[in-house]
């Protein structure tokens, strides 16, 4: 699990490529996520394009920033589901919690 | 590990280390029986669920208890079971991950998907101590 932090004005995109599963992979994501938080940051985009495999807690984790993030007064977003992501956030009425994005562009103008 | 006719067994100490050998075995064997990608990517998510439940909420990561996998290949079905050692619960009692209240909980899906992916799920309480996760998924017939 990899995630790089890269920044366009004040919009932080962690670009997540690996496994999102329980303990390291969920962990970095959280690790991540608090760190933007932390400086400051309140606009995230999870760039999860090349995340090749999720499991449960890892779909959790994703909740769980959201809603850290939520709590903080920020916004996180979601960039290029794949279609194995998309299916395990679909089932579990996910995708009515989070805003998806299929371009960066569009998920970028959209704070 | 032991390979007996069509059964193949593995027993594995409760540590999340093991998690991704047992889903190597379980990719080899949906390779071996000729699922589909997609299937197979969903049996291999079901049964590292399936073994993380038994390791952390059955075992609670005692080393000393294990993890009973085994994989039953059949010409047209894959029987796995998953036995662990802890103390058991009821699944009925499991909250429901879809109800509002429950929707932004970072845990509690992994049944759920479990037994959305399976085409048969069973979940038994054992004499001995512990639970046993019974899946089915079946080959689809060309």
């Amino acid at each position: 699990m990899k995630i790089e932090n890269r920044s366009v004005g004040d919009i932080h995109i962690l670009d997540c490529s690996g496994k999102i599963t329980l303990g390291e992979g969920t962990m970095s994501v959280r690790n991540a996520v608090r760190e933007v938080l932390k400086n400051g940051g309140k606009k995230i985009i999870l760039n999860l394009g090349d995340v090749n495999y999720i499991d449960s807690s890892g779909i959790g984790e994703l909740v769980s920033s959201f809603t850290t993030v939520t709590n903080g007064g920020g916004q996180l977003k979601l960039l290029n589901l794949t279609k194995k992501i998309q299916e395990l956030l679909s089932i579990t009425k996910l995708l009515t919690v989070f805003q998806v994005f299929n371009d960066e562009k569009s998920a970028i103008a959209s704070f | 590990m032991k390979t007996k006719s069509n059964k193949i067994e593995v027993s594995i100490g409760s540590a999340l280390e093991y998690l991704d050998l047992v889903q190597t075995l379980t990719d080899c064997i949906t390779r071996f029986m000729g699922f589909g990608e997609d299937a197979a990517h969903w049996i291999g998510m079901s049964v590292r669920e399936s073994v993380t439940n038994a390791i952390q909420h059955g075992n609670k990561l005692d080393q000393s208890k294990k993890v009973d996998i085994r994989f039953g290949v059949g010409p047209d079905r894959l029987d796995i079971v998953v036995k662990d050692q802890g103390s058991g619960f009821n699944v009925e009692e499991l909250p429901n991950p879809l109800d509002p209240e429950n929707l932004l909980k970072p845990s509690g899906r992994g049944i759920f998907y479990i037994r959305s992916f399976m085409d048969e799920v069973e979940f038994k309480p054992l004499s001995r101590g512990g639970m046993e996760v019974h899946m089915v998924k079946r080959v689809p017939s060309n």
